[in-house]
């Protein structure tokens, strides 16, 4: 068991034999090599059954919306931005809250781990930065930080913005040259090649909107996807009716978006949606200086406004 | 049906506003071909699908009785995109019809029975068709006592109120008209919510006594303890449900309380048959 | 039983050959995803990688297909009058269709070809339609096929199975279907029986013992009340962890939910079915706002109770799961459908 595993469990039993909250969210291990699985613990011994590795990918800040019970939540970095982000937009309320916050060393990525196989992977194992991979006929190990997401390679702020207790001692923040390399290729794009580039990517995309629920921004009681009357968007699979998907759903995020990945991990066909909402992290920060979920302080640049805002489009 | 999904071609005959509120609407279909209106034949408790084409299509219960030949009629209650569409649709208008659907009132096993016959609201359209059915001369002999309470939340939103008053006259069918409220002093029926004038009014049970109900889910909920008091069994009570549906036919999966598909194996159940599933409706 | 064999070599020879009578659809990985599509001319199928994302329910069951069409023009004769569109059900063939792949086909059947009603769309798809089927000599760790009515070897709904067998395919013609496919694509080399049969029976075992011991039980599902299980308390917990995406109903081949919605562009209406998932709550929302299974736990409940408690009572034909793994590998939560089964399987309510 590693040190986090056993932090996390030491510290979620005592919160909850001790009374101070009535539920505690986690990560629990899966049933196959690599799945964790995110789950309550409403006792002691359920929180014993708690772990953490590079596989704890998904953002449990989704499961806090519209919750009213005392929660403690385990949280990652990225976590920890959404949190804010929830406690920001009035989707829970910081004294709700006891949160276990997790300074992480980055996420695996599945897809190209399992890429460097030909045969399905039957064991994964994690010890410290090295990663044990199996299959039935091969056996490697890798180096845990060449097989990082996407994101957890651009990510800045690794350890948790907000928290009551660390698992750890804080990591050390990465210092990236430049950390929007893969938006500006896009950006650099001709026409022609932008739109080829996002109609690829939406190839295989069958709508089950893995991406969307398992982002914590996505808590619309009813998404405009899923609206009847008007309806805006057809629900077939016309490539048209697929795009306005991801674009709205994409906008939506603008200024919220803290590039957690949890809608890459979600997507059963391992299509890359940060594509879209990479470009509006960008925005955001080139425009507004704002970074999501850092402060509970100030209220995100697209749900403000200011008097002497320089674009006429609003007065 | 060689295609269950394929809508006869229907023209719409007349429309008739059928509440004060405007909110619903009788309209009057008859089939472009003969020949579909001679394979739509119905029993009184089935249902339809009313289908626009580029809009879509909604279940309604049909409102006419089997024994009312050349026409099918409807009554729809002004909701979603399709019925705000129908109730903007004009005499003349061609659109479709698919069915009829689902079981029906079990006819075989009420012959030779009495029968109470609970409605509420605009639910009341398919009891409509089976009252207009019983009580046409060729049938009115195979029944023993007719009883019905129907209710509304006002005198204004009572559906069919023609025929009502005109059965209140008679005296082969025992009326219970009924409204939630009014404050018009001429009103000379029941005041009062459906499950109570039931307890008041319906006849006590007896192995020859049947009840069918059909309404709103709240009423259906406070019904069945009124009839159980009267001494109805779970055999005798007999309730048609609504669950949203598409296909009609028990293909596209929704309308299911437990392994029962409303649309295909309903929607008419016995209260007995509906003990042994999840109350998912 | 009539066992055919056919050398590698003479596969893609075949292939082409089939394409004059059959349009031909299979595994193809296309910008990195794996899929059942139809082929295109110069394209065959991927026999070494034929574990799909998406099972090939899609070949007879499209996720959007046009039912209906009508145009709204008045001036024209037959504006608003609903007609079936045309389209080609000529002869098809799958290949390289997973045995429990080939199940799911046979139990989606008892759903569109019922005594009361017959879906068109689906059945003319199917009686077009030769399922040559490929064993899986090498299960995968998420492959419970065996504890579900299937196996690597099953030949339920199958036209044909072909077996992998080194060097050459072993296949067991099964259906007149099927024989028609072989000599369609001039494949007739008729190979020893007894001894291609026994080949086969190895490679059969050494495939089922690799799965290991059943780990996922069934047996009890049937005597279990549906009131009795509907009121399990495990749901509460398995809906925490959902995220009501319906990725588990899309990659699952027996899932046969869908939506119609119509379209209208200029003076043309079309109406669709969708491909659609009990995980939505929109899936049974009336339009008064009332729904009966608005809560997720009461969704996810449904999801599982169809598969393994409602289709067996409804039709006594096994569950609808054929243990294919496609959900548990691809639910982003790691909802395993396996514990779930067994949690079901081993209820007993508290008295």
């Amino acid at each position: 068991m590693n040190a986090y595993t056993e932090k996390i469990r030491e510290l979620s039993s005592n919160l909850l034999r001790e009374g101070k909250v009535d539920l505690v969210i986690g990560f629990k291990q899966g049933t196959v090599p690599m799945a964790t699985v995110p789950a309550i613990a409403r006792t002691p011994e359920e929180a014993a059954t708690f772990v953490w590795d590079a596989n704890c990918s998904l953002n449990l800040a989704n499961y806090l919306t519209n919750r009213t019970e005392k929660i403690g939540i385990i949280a990652k970095g990225c976590d920890s931005r959404n949190i804010v982000n929830h406690i920001v937009e009035n989707k829970i309320s910081r004294e709700q809250l006891y949160i276990i916050g997790v300074p992480c060393t980055g996420m695996v990525d599945k897809p190209s781990i399992r890429a460097l196989f030909d045969l399905e992977i039957t064991q994964f194992k994690e010890e410290g930065e090295t990663l044990l991979v199996k299959t039935l006929e091969n056996e490697l190990k890798i180096d845990k930080q060449d097989y990082l997401r996407a994101n957890c390679r651009t990510c800045m702020h690794r350890n948790p913005v907000i928290h009551d207790v660390l698992v750890a001692e804080p990591v050390v923040e990465q210092t990236l040259e430049d950390p929007f390399k893969d938006v500006k290729a896009i950006e650099q794009m001709d026409d022609d090649q932008r739109w080829n580039h996002f109609e690829t990517l939406l190839d295989g995309c069958i709508r089950c909107y893995a991406c969307r629920n398992a982002c914590p921004l996505c808590y619309c009681p009813t998404c405009f996807v899923d609206e009847s009357n008007p309806q805006w968007v057809g629900k077939g699979q016309d490539p048209s009716d697929v795009r306005t998907f991801h674009f709205l759903r994409a906008y939506h995020c603008a200024g919220r978006c803290t590039d957690c990945g949890a809608c890459e991990e979600a997507c059963p066909m391992d299509i890359r949606v940060r594509d879209f909402t990479r470009k509006l992290v960008k925005d955001s920060l080139e425009i507004y200086g704002w970074e999501a979920g850092l402060t509970l302080d100030q209220r995100p640049p697209l749900d403000t406004f200011k008097p002497d805002d320089p674009d006429a489009f609003i007065k | 049906m060689d295609n269950p999904y394929r809508p006869y071609p229907v023209r719409i005959d007349e429309i008739e506003i059928a509440t004060e509120d405007k909110s619903l609407k009788t309209f009057k279909f008859v089939f472009l071909n003969e020949e579909d209106g001679e394979k739509f034949s119905h029993r009184a408790g089935q249902f339809a699908e009313l289908s626009i084409p580029g809009k879509g299509e909604i279940p309604i219960g049909i409102a006419s009785s089997p024994t009312e030949k050349g026409f099918v009629k409807f009554t729809v209650f002004k909701t979603g995109v399709v019925t705000s569409y129908l109730h903007n649709m004009k005499v003349g208008d061609i659109m479709g019809i698919r069915g009829p659907l689902g079981n029906s009132y079990p006819w075989d096993k009420l012959e030779g029975k009495n029968l109470v016959i609970i409605g509420g609201g605009f639910a009341f359209t398919t009891l409509r068709a089976s009252i207009v059915y019983m009580l046409d001369p060729a049938n009115r002999s195979k029944f023993g006592k007719i009883d019905v309470v129907y209710g509304a939340r006002s005198p204004g939103m009572l559906l069919y109120r023609d025929e009502l008053f005109e059965w209140e006259r008679r005296d082969d069918i025992n009326m219970h008209i009924t409204v939630d409220g009014t404050d018009d002093p001429t009103w000379g029926y029941n005041v009062g919510f459906v499950p109570t004038i039931v307890e008041q009014k319906a006849p006590k049970a007896s192995p020859e006594t049947y009840a069918i109900v059909c309404g709103p889910p709240i009423m259906i909920k406070f019904t069945q303890p009124a009839l159980e008091k009267l001494g109805y069994g779970d055999e005798q009570i007999i309730m048609s449900l609504e669950n949203r549906m598409k296909c009609g036919i028990g293909m596209c999966g929704r309308c299911n309380i437990g392994k029962e598909l409303v649309c295909k194996d309903g929607p008419v159940f016995t209260l007995k048959e509906l003990n042994r599933t999840p109350r998912e409706y | 039983m009539k066992v055919i064999q056919i050398d590698k070599n003479d596969w893609n020879r075949g292939i082409d050959a089939s394409r004059k009578a059959y349009h031909l659809f299979g595994p193809v990985t296309d910008n990195n995803q794996s899929m059942f599509k139809q082929l295109a001319p110069d394209q065959y199928p991927d026999m070494e990688k034929p574990d799909t994302i998406m099972s090939p329910k899609s070949v007879l069951f499209p996720q959007t297909e046009k039912l209906l069409g009508a145009t709204l023009d008045p001036t024209a004769e037959n504006h608003h009058i609903m007609e079936r569109p045309e389209t080609d059900y000529s002869p098809r063939a799958v290949i390289g269709i997973r045995p429990y792949d080939a199940r799911a086909v046979a139990l989606v059947k008892l759903n569109f070809d019922t005594p009361e009603y017959r879906d068109p769309y689906w059945c003319d798809a199917y009686a077009a339609t030769t399922f040559v089927g490929l064993a899986v000599n090498q299960p995968s760790v998420t492959d419970f096929s065996t504890a579900m009515g299937s196996g690597p070897f099953a030949e339920e709904g199958l036209d044909a199975l072909l077996v992998d067998a080194g060097d050459l395919y072993l296949a067991k013609v099964l259906t007149p279907k099927g024989e028609a496919f072989f000599s369609a694509a001039g494949f007739d080399t008729v190979a020893d029986t007894d001894e291609s049969l026994e080949k086969i029976e190895q490679l059969k075992n050494k495939a089922e013992t690799a799965m290991g011991p059943l780990a996922v039980f069934t047996d009890k599902l049937a005597q279990k009340s549906i009131l009795d299980l509907h009121g399990a308390p495990f749901w509460e917990d398995l809906a925490f962890t959902c995220i009501n995406c319906g990725t588990c109903t899309f990659v699952c081949p027996t899932c046969w939910c869908f939506d119609i919605q119509d379209e209208t562009k200029g003076n043309s209406a079309a109406r669709f079915r969708n491909w659609d998932t009990c995980m939505s709550p929109l899936f049974t929302k009336h339009g008064s706002g009332h729904n009966p299974r608005g809560e997720k736990t009461q969704r996810v409940r449904q999801r599982f109770m169809h598969k393994l408690k409602y289709f067996l009572d409804k039709y006594d034909s096994g569950t609808m799961c054929v243990g294919c793994g496609r959900c548990v590998e691809k639910c982003p939560v790691n909802i395993d459908i396996r514990q779930v089964c067994n949690k079901m399987n081993s209820y007993e309510p508290q008295k």
